[in-house]
């Protein structure tokens, strides 16, 4: 009998570019570059989110987070956290590409900042003038799933939609439309904002995700390198779960011991 | 025109801080020379005439290799710092990658 105790080479591709971690993680909110670099080594992250800012001209020589993170060894995704307007995003991203020279980015157009969900309209528009402009947008979104398919259609190279709003760490609160969402995407989905804890993440993957997202999850955890080592965990689990297909749920109990035999 | 008593103090941003600092290349050419004003991140600045962006970079200490520049809204292409000259009125934004989610 074939048994496949071992899953082998399980690795994911956005864009023509190929990675076996499927987590991401921010790099904002640390309480410093090197608490931030441990974290990032223990979740055995290969990309991470960075923002784009304004050089601190009166002190340009503070520590700079590619002292910390080498670009050379982990792919930096340029977010555009902060952007509340399509044209803000796209300047922002034309900054982002000319300071490291890349294309993969990742989009986000916020609707307001109370509950920082995004801008559906705003985000679509700036993923059609992205994708013109040569960019590979992942694009963060709302978990709906024809919202996610007229991005896919713009040329978004991953779909990112919430779990719940950005540093809640309220755990996916739709499991139904992030499974539509996977059901119906040609492209990467990865569960982008809301994870608090290891399970909300094995959720995630679970639900059939190709990978998630996480910030706050980590950095605001009383042991943040402790969490992004159980993250990395639970991304693993949740993919492995998923791939081994789970067992049908029923009503009542089905004992596990024969009953034949019985004395 | 630039006077050199004027020179010798930083002209200093809406924020406070100074772009040009007293015993600077700037400082000293600014003796010589008129010197322009210009936006950079949002405050005001002089800089000599003619210099370039290139150069501008350097005066602030920045590495051209770790950020992107902006000016009046186009980007610059890092090939050109050392081409493109900083005119009167010009509005920068100098960014980096920082951490962020």
């Amino acid at each position: 009998m074939n048994v496949p105790g071992t899953i082998q080479a399980d690795s994911w591709t956005v864009a023509g570019r190929t990675f076996t971690s499927r987590l991401i993680v921010g790099t904002g909110k640390y309480k410093s570059l090197e608490e931030n670099a441990a974290a990032v080594e223990a979740s055995g992250a290969e990309i991470v989110t960075v923002a784009v800012r304004r050089v601190n001209i009166s002190d340009p020589n503070q520590p700079m987070l590619t002292d910390f993170i080498d670009p050379k060894k982990v792919t930096y995704l340029p977010n555009t956290a902060g952007c509340f307007a399509a044209e803000d995003a796209i300047r922002t991203l034309r900054l982002a590409r000319e300071a490291g020279g890349w294309n993969l980015v990742k989009l986000e157009v916020l609707g307001e900042a109370k509950t920082l969900y995004p801008d559906m309209r705003e985000t679509l528009r700036a993923t059609e003038t992205l994708v013109k402009e040569g960019f590979e947008p992942m694009v963060y979104c709302v978990d709906d799933p024809i919202a996610a398919k007229q991005l896919e259609e713009a040329g978004a190279v991953a779909i990112m939609p919430l779990g719940a709003p950005i540093g809640s760490g309220l755990g996916i609160q739709n499991r139904v439309t992030i499974r539509l969402i996977v059901e119906g995407a040609g492209v990467p989905v990865l569960v982008d904002a809301g994870v608090g804890t290891a399970s909300d993440a094995a959720e995630a993957m679970e639900l059939g995700c190709d990978g998630v997202l996480m910030n706050t999850a980590i950095a605001e955890a009383k042991e943040p390198v402790l969490m992004a080592r159980a993250m990395k965990a639970a991304v693993e689990a949740g993919r492995l779960a998923y791939l081994a297909g789970r067992m049908q749920k029923r009503r009542y109990a089905d004992p596990s011991s024969p009953l034949a035999g019985l004395i | 025109m630039q006077t050199s008593a004027a020179a010798s103090t930083p002209q200093t941003f809406a924020g406070g801080f100074a772009l040009l600092r007293p015993r600077s290349y700037f400082g000293r050419v600014m003796e010589l020379q008129e010197s322009i004003a210009i936006h950079v991140n949002g405050g005001l600045a002089r800089v000599p005439v003619g210099v370039t962006i290139a150069e501008m970079l350097g005066e602030l200490g920045i590495d051209p290799k770790k950020v992107a520049v902006e000016r009046n809204l186009a980007i610059v292409p890092r090939s050109s710092f050392g081409e493109v000259r900083v005119e009167e009125g010009d509005q920068y934004e100098v960014v980096h990658f920082v951490g962020g989610g």
